[in-house]
């Protein structure tokens, strides 16, 4: 059994021109060109992406999940933010 | 299924009234339809649970590979080899699925692939068996794939959300699988008598270890009660099996096959088939590791991983020269 693990990577995919890159899944490779390639293979077999991004997972920063609280506090009491917080006449049209 | 008899952990399942906070916060946030995520507190139980469960119907995947790898040199047109290749590869895509689902629970891929090779994990009963003639990749098609595809529908909605995401896209590509099997079916069955006969044969020798791939009847197990509390188990064995019987008698009627149970009957007031239950010795025997093809699998696949190390070992010590050059340039 060999102890050389290869490094994990995680892999984002562009489904179509226009899209952002989404998280599909990750995958095992020794390097990051060999990562793009085993992507190609396992995650767009059926035409799913043109265009393909690799990272080592270890480089990725997270949040926690205990944070779900406090992290997004700032945002609980800005209801303003949201265009329904403004009460526009009906006489002043679209907007 | 292609996790057959995954014991869980716990004595039986707990009211919330029993659970600790912790613990009753995380099944209430089940019983409301939530994904567990990979850094989401969750019981040991719960963790060990999923890691068989996945791992197990990974090592199906890879293993399953092999039955109809059999058949790809010797498929009778460049067409149906091309097909039964790109159905293939989609068994090892599905494979690695869902290592990376199960390494998201602190297992390595590496770890479970060891634990395969030395037989402390088990792979589906049904890949034990022998593809004798070409009619078998249409049977295995049809019948191995349709079933799975009855247990893996309901699997979308598991609770463990990285789970539930790989079986989305595996379910995308199994009606491929089932179509190409059945095509071949049909194939057959309207050729030669010749043809006809094989594609009988095939039925008959996959119908018993199709219906086994259920498992035996779970009502009364408290593993799959706790599993389905879990949702990480969506239906008995019993209701999935009766499903896939109903579904595929009157296709095997329409390919002019006859099903290998004379007690098979429908019966209107169930609103489904009457039929016998497979062999169970038969099944755990095979379980115990005596299948017909058994040590043959495990052979060719302890025999992959050892003649690919120095592959392995070769592109890891290319990607650190690589890595070293690139830093002494810097
Ligand atoms: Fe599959
Ligand atoms: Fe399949």
């Amino acid at each position: 059994m060999s102890t050389n693990d290869w490094p994990l990577w995680e892999i984002f995919i562009r489904g179509a021109h226009g899209l952002s890159h989404r998280h599909v899944g990750s995958l095992h490779a020794p390097n990051a060109e060999m990562a793009i390639k085993n992507a190609r293979d396992v995650y767009t077999r059926r035409k799913e992406g043109v265009s393909i991004w690799a990272i080592e997972s270890s480089a990725i920063a997270a949040s926690s999940p205990e944070d779900k609280g406090s992290l997004y506090d700032p945002a609980d009491d800005k209801v303003y933010r949201h265009p329904t917080f403004f009460d526009i006449p009906d006489e002043v049209g679209a907007m | 299924m292609y996790a057959q008899m995954v014991k869980s952990t716990g004595a039986g399942v707990k009211s919330l009234d029993e659970m600790e906070p912790q613990e009753r916060a995380f099944q209430e946030r089940i019983n409301a339809g939530d994904k567990i995520e990979p850094k989401d507190w969750m019981p040991e139980g719960y963790r060990k649970n999923l890691i068989r469960q996945i791992g197990q119907h990974a090592h199906s995947e890879i293993v399953g590979q092999l039955p109809e790898g059999n058949w790809i040199t010797r498929a009778p047109t460049l067409e149906r080899k091309a097909i039964l290749l790109a159905k293939v590869q989609d068994e090892a895509g599905h494979g690695l699925y869902l290592y990376c689902a199960a390494e998201t629970l602190g297992v390595t891929r590496d770890e479970l692939t060891k634990m395969l090779l030395d037989g402390r994990m088990k792979y589906s009963s049904i890949f034990n068996y022998p593809t004798l003639t070409w009619a078998d990749m249409g049977a295995v098609g049809w019948l191995v794939d349709g079933a799975a595809i009855m247990n893996q529908v309901p699997l979308q909605r598991t609770s463990y959300g990285p789970y539930a995401r790989a079986m989305v896209r595996i379910c995308k590509e199994e009606s491929f699988h089932q179509r190409q099997g059945f095509d071949i079916m049909m194939t057959m069955a309207k050729g030669t008598d010749a043809q006809k006969h094989m594609a009988q044969d095939a039925l008959n020798r996959f119908w018993g270890p199709s219906l086994m791939m259920f498992g035996p009847s779970d009502e009364n197990s408290v593993h799959s009660a706790q599993s389905m509390a879990w949702k990480i188990k969506m239906n008995s064995n019993d209701e999935l099996r009766q499903k896939f019987v109903d579904q595929t008698v009157p296709q095997a009627e329409y390919l002019g096959l006859t099903v290998p149970d004379e007690n098979l009957k429908w019966n209107e007031e169930k609103g489904g088939y009457d039929f016998s239950q497979p062999d169970w010795d038969e099944f755990f025997d095979v379980l115990r590791g005596n299948g017909p093809e058994t040590t043959e699998r495990m052979e060719a696949r302890n025999k992959a991983w050892d003649d690919g190390a120095w592959v392995r070992d070769g592109m890891m010590a290319h990607a650190a020269k690589k890595k070293a050059m690139k830093v002494a340039a810097e």
